[in-house]
């Protein structure tokens, strides 16, 4: 672990907003801003959670990491390397590094190709291997993931969920990733199937190990698997601590009322529920200064003046708001 | 029974085919065949294909014989009978010899524009569905201005300016019945763009063109083809009009439109197989097409399956 400790992505002030066009001249009328100045880093080897309700924007800083979609702004470093700047033959030789697993395990096999051809794709393209050698690493990814031999040539509709996520992740180890970007992997998945999966990729991790970005909106699957974990709210990060410090001492409202909501499986338990007031205000319009401040109890005059920086607190504790 | 059947399933088979996957094709195949008007038209156009391939073998007549300088004035519209199945014309033409060689233009009209209009449409389509921004608001543009041209009327000014020959015809039809390809092959394309797997490719490093054509196609052809095979039923209609009006191809080939057109004089005097036997000539390749049409979507449908 001593020599892992260097961050392997360092994201700064990313941001990423979507024009809004209206009227018959295509003018831009506003923007929704998705992603709105998002500051973390993650180090080697490690699996940092990505959490935030519906719509906070984690699925979009997912795809901008990857420049699936062009950030609006901001730096984004991976192993010291700025990837925002870089070429589009030079981002293409950096995707063998960075891999991506989807939320919807229907949607992200191209049905028309077999299992076999889905997953030796990556190396196709990348010349990475061809014939007989490709149809082996393919068989022995398939075996990794869990899958069998005779599966190779079967399509895409011929799997459950749960076999379906398994062959997107095969398809994502086919180039020998550093770093995976999971987007909501097991959202889409039966309760029984997920810790499977669940499972399957920590062992990966150990095996390749491969560090994880792990979008969820689930805080029980995010504190299963991560390491540190950080909350997003309306394109912002709020929070970002190890992940005992964060459920034990949540700092920022925000995630004390997220906290709050888990289900305790025990029925004896009381626990104080933090009922949030209001909405989720729009994106295209967000509140000045704390983005919070509209929902928070404890806000202050202040709050709605200054955007309250990320700051450490301590123990590598990052909360932005002005009560600390 | 239902268990029993289920594990005699679920055991080992030595054949092979048990690793094969069942492609969506093969799925579509199999649902076609269950199709009972869909086989029949499908059984419809092979029969006439076949016809036309094999029109001499089938045929005891030359199509351009005249009949009345050998046989004599009783070769002149003569009904049908056991010597000429669908009768005469005013020529001493076998009428029957006709309409199975007309088969032969009217089918090589229809594919032949039919494939013009999908390569037009589609390369078309995809790049204003895959791109988006100006080169869509310029090929919907063109889609629409087409889409408005008096059709007909278009054809009918350009084979009447050039000497009329087969590839000026198709040419001709192919060049304006393009839009609807196009319609559809864009907004398929917009939709499965969307899909994860073609971010999927992006982030694998695929480039534009294997995510067009590795991604994108193959899953939109699936509606190209039943547009393909309904628009190859108004394809023939429209030639088939064309020649009714003189300005398809001309005589004495033997086109079913213009076989009705010649025929259509006699039609009040009794004499009805001049016309009539070209007209259902028509009417049941169209509908073999239109059938066959149908059941393909039905059968290609993936919201149909189980």
């Amino acid at each position: 672990m001593a020599n892992t400790q260097r961050n392997l992505l360092e994201v700064k002030g990313v941001k990423k907003y979507f024009p809004i066009t209206g009227g018959i001249l295509k003018k831009t009328v506003g923007y929704v801003k998705a992603v709105d100045g998002v500051d973390m880093f993650i180090k080697r080897g490690e699996t940092l959670g990505l959490v935030g309700e519906s719509g906070c924007g984690k699925s979009t800083l997912g795809r901008v990491i990857l420049r699936l979609l062009e950030a609006t702004q901001g730096e984004i470093n991976y192993d010291g390397i700025n990837i925002l700047k870089l070429k589009k033959e030079q981002m293409r030789e950096m995707r063998k590094k960075m891999q991506i697993i989807f939320q919807d395990p229907y949607a992200s096999l191209n049905p028309r190709m077999t299992v076999g051809d889905i997953i030796g794709e990556p190396m196709d393209i990348f010349g990475l291997a061809s014939g007989r050698a490709k149809e082996e690493k393919v068989l022995e990814l398939l075996h990794v993931v869990g899958l069998g031999t005779q599966h190779i040539r079967r399509y895409p509709h011929e799997f459950s969920g749960g076999q379906r996520q398994r062959i997107g992740i095969a398809r994502a180890l086919a180039v020998n990733p550093e770093l995976i970007i999971c987007d909501e992997p097991v959202s889409a998945l039966d309760v029984s199937v997920r810790s499977q999966v669940l499972n399957l990729m920590q062992e990966l991790q150990e095996k390749f190990n491969l560090t994880y970005l792990f979008i969820s909106h689930d805080l029980s699957v995010v504190k299963h698997i991560s390491d540190r974990v950080s909350v997003m709210y309306l394109g912002k990060v709020v929070e970002i601590a190890g992940k005992n410090e964060l459920y034990d001492k949540p700092l920022h409202p925000y995630t004390r009322a997220l906290l709050s909501a888990i289900p305790i499986p025990n029925p004896e338990v009381k626990r104080q529920r933090i009922i949030l007031e209001g909405d989720v205000p729009s994106p295209v319009n967000p509140p000045s200064g704390c983005h919070f401040h509209t929902r928070c109890k404890y806000a202050k005059p202040k709050c709605s003046e200054i955007e309250p920086e990320l700051k450490d607190v301590g123990g590598e504790h990052f909360v932005a708001c002005h009560l600390y | 029974m239902q268990t029993k059947k289920s594990i005699n399933n679920t055991a080992p088979v030595k054949s092979k085919r048990m690793s094969e996957g069942r492609s969506l094709w093969m799925d579509a195949w199999l649902r076609l065949r269950k199709n009972k008007s869909a086989t029949f038209g499908l059984t419809l156009v092979i029969i006439i294909c076949l016809a036309a391939i094999f029109a001499p073998y089938i045929t005891r007549y030359d199509p351009y014989k005249q009949l009345i300088w050998t046989e004599g004035i009783k070769a002149k519209l003569a009904p049908p009978s056991a010597e000429h199945w669908f009768g005469t014309d005013v020529y001493g033409r076998d009428i029957y010899t006709r309409v199975v060689y007309g088969a032969r233009i009217s089918l090589q009209i229809g594919f032949a524009a039919t494939g013009m209009s999908v390569i037009i449409g589609v390369v078309l389509g995809s790049l204003a569905g895959y791109y988006g921004g100006f080169i869509d608001d310029f090929i919907s543009w063109l889609t629409n201005v087409v889409f408005a041209f008096p059709f007909l009327l278009f054809v009918l000014a350009l084979v009447a300016y050039l000497p009329p020959s087969l590839p000026l015809m198709y040419s001709a039809i192919g060049v304006v019945s393009w839009a609807s390809f196009a319609r559809v092959a864009r907004g398929q394309v917009m939709q499965v763009k969307r899909n994860e797997y073609v971010e999927a490719a992006t982030a694998v490093g695929g480039g534009d063109s294997r995510i067009l054509f590795r991604h994108i196609l193959p899953n939109i052809l699936a509606p190209i083809i039943v547009q393909a095979t309904l628009e190859m039923g108004s394809i023939i209609l429209l030639e088939s009009s064309l020649s009714f009006l003189g300005f398809g191809v001309q005589p004495p080939k033997p086109a079913w439109g213009f076989m009705i057109s010649e025929g259509k004089q006699f039609f009040l005097s009794g004499q009805w197989w001049w016309s009539v036997f070209p007209g259902i000539a028509i009417m049941v390749l169209v509908l073999g097409f239109n059938l066959f049409g149908d059941g393909l979507r039905d059968a290609l449908d993936p919201r149909l399956k189980q």
